[in-house]
């Protein structure tokens, strides 16, 4: 099938473009140092929320009971753990294009990433409140 | 701006803080891992197979991101240790994905 040939190299190549570091410096001047690091540590705190998803997935795999409806637990812990999952490979992707804005001294990246992760763990929260109080009404 | 206690020209000890992020992320990562490879060991093959995969991937991101860890190499990162902890986590999270329904099948 073609379509799938060109996705899988279309993927391939941008892996192996963040691999590449002389992809980066041959675009635009080398910025101060603290701007890189900054931008570096930026990318780790999004890490670190992609792996805090990633370990609540892990947990409600292996410490949440079977719950009253079929294979809850399971959907819970696949969604947090593609969620984390795609947080942590956004961060790279975020983290390049904002190196390549500083190189060339463009305006850095704007992203509507926050807002959706931001109002998906809301409204997950907001499920499980309403689950919770049913049972605790139900009387179980 | 105050001259702090760190070298001149940078008193927001950048390199420092960056130092210590790693060590956070790779301390993350490696909770993670242990997490993973106690929801793998079941006591069949398989699950020694998953396990190992867990701590390869683990490994080979720790191999690669020692160095921004300690402080060791450039101040500026080469561009290969941000993709191989991302993928590292992205891994983890696969693994976690096969092992939760692995239980379904």
């Amino acid at each position: 099938m073609p379509w799938t040939k060109r996705i899988i190299g279309c993927v391939w190549e941008t892996v192996r473009r963040w691999f590449d570091p002389r992809e980066l410096r041959s675009v635009g001047s080398t910025p101060d140092y603290r701007f890189s690091l900054a931008n570096e540590r930026t990318f780790l705190a999004w890490l670190r929320t992609g792996l805090a998803l990633v370990a609540g997935g892990l947990a409600a795999a292996q410490f949440l009971p079977p719950l009253p409806l079929a294979h809850l637990r399971e959907a819970i812990a696949v969604a947090l753990l593609l969620l984390g999952g795609t947080v942590a490979v956004r961060a790279v992707d975020h983290w390049a294009r904002t190196e390549r804005a500083i190189r060339l001294g463009e305006e850095l990246p704007a992203s509507r990433f926050p807002a959706v992760l931001a109002l998906a763990v809301g409204l997950g929260a907001v499920l499980l409140v309403i689950a919770v109080l049913a049972r605790a009404i139900g009387g179980r | 701006m105050t001259v702090g206690p760190g070298p001149a020209g940078d008193p927001g000890l950048q390199p420092e803080r960056t130092r210590l992020a790693w060590r956070r992320s790779l301390l993350a990562l490696t909770a993670v891992t242990v997490l993973t490879v106690r929801l793998a060991l079941t006591g069949d093959a398989a699950g020694a197979v998953l396990a190992g995969a867990a701590v390869a991937g683990w490994a080979a991101a720790l191999a690669l991101c020692w160095g921004r860890a300690v402080g060791s190499g450039p101040v500026r990162a080469t561009s290969r240790t941000m993709p191989a902890l991302a993928l590292a986590a992205a891994w983890q999270a696969t693994l976690g994905v096969l092992l939760a329904l692995r239980g379904l099948g």
